[in-house]
């Protein structure tokens, strides 16, 4: 069992992290209406570092993604009454709402599963048929990671990049999105193997503007065991 | 480019130096003017227009504590420095776009909706210039005279006004900009947020005051705080002395209201 740090106990947070990997949203029935929380690393603030800061990592989970589950939340809510009152206008006028923050709390809740310390595996290339797909998408491991990184750096203002698996056509994708928009609006068969959050508070207290940088670091702390997984999942 | 184009401030256009021109031009004394540079490499035939760095109109660390020097040394020095050369690097390979004055260059690379390449880098290097100007040192408090009245008339109250900015500039998704803006078709005042590079020139706006809502923008001082930034924007940065030069020029190209004939 993983004790928080020294820093944690003097912010006065007494979260243990475990290594359970059951759920990853905690659901809460209230009123019919389930509400979503905050899913717990597996692994310290701290255990990314040197390639992404405690700071960062406190700060992204903690503050970042707790925003966008408190107001995906309230936007469900308000959705319930718009749909009990039959006041379609206002249905409509949540759907932005409910993208943009439901679509952050998708995104970082699969985010959280891509990073893992080196000690954990992090770094590690797939082996087994992930690897395999990838060679035969892409040429090789250091071709895939050329093309996320130069798609991670190009993309303008907020975003994501994703490497994505076709489960029609078991095609490996590399593709972005913007704003929180998850993979599934790019292709409704499009489902995210890896994402890397390329929104500037994902790096900015660590590398400034130069992105290029933390996409270059990035690399050390990928879990591929958990793309792996996912991939294996949908290609048996 | 014969066609009515509003300049936000007399001498926005950063054109440097083409090669039309072989004078040797000396870096001017007055302290917003950049270091000129000037490629003299480049062969008679060829033309070539390169854009400039503009410095604030303030030392860097003129905004603290409410932005720190840091904050400006990385936006300004590394941000808003790499969007003009990066839009050099790119008009260096393109014949088409020459001698256009910043804002004109907005407009043409927006190309009405379907953006050319060079409009990211144009548009945030505008915008950039425009948010520094639209700051200052002792700033906030509240507008006076025209502005004030004119804020008055098309939001109720100040306070109406700044209640819609802030919350204009929390509700922006993702990357972007919150701007007071004087429609020119409505003839009022009006506040928009718009993403990523977006600037209300490209609809023929005309831009009064701006806020950045990049997280580079305040992330350093206020880390995901963007309550704080905006309020703090609002109450100690923000420029209506900047603001009422630019209604100033803005009633040039709009008509506001009845006008006051004077008795004879």
């Amino acid at each position: 069992m993983a004790i928080r740090p020294l820093l944690s106990r003097t912010l006065g947070l007494t979260q243990t992290l475990t290594h359970s990997h059951s759920h990853s949203h905690t659901l809460t029935q209230l009123r019919g209406l389930q509400t979503f929380s905050l899913p717990d690393l597996s692994y310290d603030y701290g255990a990314l570092e040197p390639a992404i800061s405690g700071e960062i990592m406190q700060l992204h989970h903690q503050k970042h993604h707790q925003a966008y589950i408190t107001n995906y939340n309230k936007a469900l809510e308000q959705l319930e009454d718009a749909l009990a009152k039959g006041d379609s206008s206002s249905v409509v006028k949540l759907q932005s709402a409910i993208k943009f923050n439901g679509g952050g709390h998708i995104n970082h809740s699969v985010f959280w599963k891509n990073l893992t310390p080196v000690s954990e595996g992090g770094g590690e290339p797939p082996h087994g048929s992930l690897g395999w797909a990838i060679d035969t998408n892409f040429g090789s491991m250091e071709a895939l990671v050329q093309k996320i990184s130069a798609e991670g750096a190009a993309l303008q203002g907020s975003g994501w990049v994703w490497l994505g698996l076709d489960k029609v056509s078991k095609k490996l994708v590399v593709d972005t999105t913007a704003n929180q928009d998850p993979l599934v609006t790019k292709g409704a068969n499009l489902v995210p193997l890896l994402g890397i959050d390329v929104w500037e508070h994902a790096y900015y207290l660590q590398y400034k503007n130069v992105r290029p940088d933390y996409l270059k670091n990035i690399w050390k702390v990928i879990n591929w065991k958990y793309a792996s997984h996912v991939y294996e999942k949908e290609c048996p | 480019m014969g066609s009515c184009c509003y300049s936000p401030s007399p001498s926005s256009s950063h054109l440097l130096a083409t090669d039309f021109f072989s004078w040797g031009f000396k870096s001017s004394k007055l302290p917003f003017l950049q270091k000129r540079r000037f490629d003299r490499s480049q062969r008679a035939s060829k033309i070539c227009g390169y854009y400039g760095l503009r410095t604030p109109p303030y030392k860097l660390d003129a905004l603290e504590p409410y932005m720190s020097l840091k904050t400006l040394e990385m936006h300004w020095g590394g941000h808003h420095r790499n969007y003009v050369e990066g839009l050099n690097k790119q008009l260096e390979k393109n014949d088409i776009l020459y001698g256009f004055t910043m804002d004109e260059l907005v407009k043409v690379t927006y190309n009405n909706g379907n953006p050319l390449p060079e409009f990211n880098n144009a548009a945030q290097v505008w915008n950039h210039d425009f948010f520094w100007e639209s700051m200052q040192p002792g700033g906030g408090d509240m507008p006076k005279l025209g502005v004030l009245q004119q804020i008055e008339k098309d939001f109720g109250s100040f306070t109406n006004f700044r209640e819609k900015f802030v919350e204009a500039a929390l509700t922006l998704f993702g990357s972007g900009w919150v701007w007071l803006v004087l429609k020119k078709e409505e003839r009022r005042l009006a506040v928009i947020k718009t993403s990523n590079g977006i600037c209300p020139l490209v609809w023929d706006d005309i831009p009064i005051i701006s806020l950045d809502m990049w997280e580079h923008a305040y992330y350093l001082d206020y880390k995901n705080d963007k309550g704080k930034y905006v309020n703090v924007f609002m109450n100690h940065l923000v420029s209506w002395n900047a603001a009422m030069a630019r209604m100033a020029r803005a009633e040039a190209f709009v008509n506001l209201g009845e006008p006051k004939i004077p008795i004879a």
